[in-house]
């Protein structure tokens, strides 16, 4: 099952809904509050969802997108799922150190380290 | 860039200019990143300054010109092997960069705004706010000590 919208591409992978950012850098505003628009409808639709975001074709992201992450997770939680980060490259993942994002979310290397971390 | 530039001596600064719109702030970037790669700034820095560049630009629209297509926006800017320094300018009411939170408390952390001065300061080797807010400068050396 696959499924290409505008700015991610969802998939499932063991019981999982992976979402792959099709931009290399989440920048936009607007572009932002589309993602944010899809994923908030993903999660309203299936209660206790596990989710990845998979970021390893992502090179740029500012504090916007880190918002939008911050109320993604709320909503997973409010939905009784569960959210994963993977695939971060130094960089960016940097920026998650200083804002120390880092210890509210569980951010895997890559995919299969997160998946198997679903359990 | 087309005259000398002298990061030192603000009078020397490119400029720019463009009205309050997250569009209209998209279109310096292009030539301040061409001009960082032709002084050899590495990616890592660049990556620091094009970050620290659309936090400010987007302080300066959303939160300073708060999107008044009537308000504009300066850039000014001077790149050389030596240091990168910009100066951002709004026509807002100003603000008191003092009084704007620490983001990472545990009672700031899940709010989903107000990190980005962080992450300015955090990038730049220098950051400063001046006329109340209305304008930030800040300078980023070439060689990188992060």
């Amino acid at each position: 099952m696959s499924e290409q919208r505008s700015h991610i591409m969802i998939r499932r992978a063991d019981g999982v809904f992976v979402v792959d950012f099709a931009d290399r850098k989440i920048l936009d505003e607007l572009v932002i509050s589309e993602i944010s628009e899809e994923l908030t409808a993903l999660i309203s639709q299936h209660s206790g969802i596990r989710l990845l975001l998979n970021f390893e074709h992502v090179e740029h992201m500012t504090s916007a997108a880190l918002g939008m992450l911050i109320t993604l997770r709320q909503k997973v939680q409010e939905a009784g799922g569960t959210l994963k980060l993977a695939g971060i490259i130094p960089q960016i993942y940097e920026v998650f150190k200083i804002t120390r994002l880092n210890h509210v979310f569980e951010i895997h290397d890559n995919q299969s380290g997160a998946l198997a971390a679903f359990g | 860039m087309t005259h000398p530039v002298d990061p030192d001596n603000e009078s020397t600064y490119a400029a720019v200019e463009f009205p309050s719109s997250l569009e209209e702030a998209k279109k310096p970037e292009a030539d301040i990143l061409r001009e960082l790669r032709r002084c050899g700034y590495d990616n890592d820095v660049i990556f620091a300054i094009k970050l620290t560049l659309e936090e400010s630009l987007t302080n300066a629209v959303k939160h300073g010109n708060r999107c008044d297509p009537t308000k504009r926006v300066a850039v000014r800017y001077a790149i050389t092997p030596e240091k990168a320094c910009f100066i951002i300018r709004d026509e807002g009411p100003g603000f008191d960069p003092d009084q704007i939170p620490d983001p990472t408390t545990p009672d700031r952390i899940a709010v989903p705004s107000g990190r980005g001065i962080l992450l300015m300061r955090a990038y730049m080797d220098r950051v400063e706010f001046r006329d109340n807010g209305r304008e930030v400068f800040f300078m980023k050396r070439r060689e990188c000590c992060r």
